[in-house]
């Protein structure tokens, strides 16, 4: 039962891995994986409820690109990794949690995030949540 | 296969506008809604839904009716089991 719970450390804060985190939360849920998502320094920071629907750029290899393939997919009707993570909350049991440490650095308190966060807790916690379940850092 | 393969489809969800996982999404909401024994048709241009729908269907236990190449999209079949 352990086992079957997927954590992932969402560090990064630009829209690309951000929804590749939230592809990834949204395929695992709907397996009926518990999904836990733990969210670090930029990502968290995109969780900040005056921020959370704005543009977050993309990571540096994506390159102009990469960041107009993005904007293509998006203005052709792509769900935003906000819309893809509210969906995977609705069919399955994924919970989001803000790593203290982080909220600290970034002098945030519980009601400056979004309502997708469940809560805040601190890296033994979530390596305990973690079990022997796999761990992805993105 | 052909059309005369498909039971009479009690929904369908026109899901070509979605991009992965969005066409799954759709039809586990309508699994959840709906009762045993409907059978649902997603429509999708996604192309990994042609794979991934049959393989969470598989996993879910519900029945895969059949995939359909269409005009520039596949139509996935499912029946709803439990």
């Amino acid at each position: 039962m352990d086992e079957d719970v997927l954590s992932l450390v969402v560090f990064s804060g630009t829209d690309d891995k951000l929804q590749a985190a939230a592809v990834l939360t949204a395929g695992a849920a709907a397996l009926e994986r518990p999904v836990r998502l733990f969210l670090q320094y930029w990502g968290l920071d995109a969780f900040r409820k005056d921020r959370i629907d704005r543009d977050h750029g993309t990571s540096p290899e994506a390159g102009p690109e990469g960041r107009a393939r993005m904007l293509a997919l998006r203005t052709a009707g792509q769900a935003t990794w906000v819309e893809t993570l509210r969906q995977a909350k609705e069919i399955g049991q994924v919970e989001i949690q803000a790593c203290s440490l982080s909220m600290d650095l970034l002098g945030l308190e519980p009601e400056d995030l979004d309502p997708l966060v469940d809560g805040v807790e601190g890296v033994a916690a979530f390596f305990v949540a973690a079990g022997g379940g796999q761990i992805l850092f993105i | 296969m052909t059309d005369t393969a498909t039971p009479p489809v009690s929904r369908t969800i026109d899901a070509r506008g979605s991009f992965c996982p969005g066409p799954l999404m759709e039809l586990i909401r309508a699994i959840r809604e709906g009762r045993s024994g409907d059978v649902i048709s997603v429509w999708s241009a996604d192309r990994g839904s042609k794979t991934d729908i049959p393989k969470w269907v598989e996993k879910a236990g519900h029945r895969l009716v059949g995939v359909y190449e269409r005009d520039g999209y596949d139509e996935i079949v499912v029946e709803k089991i439990r």
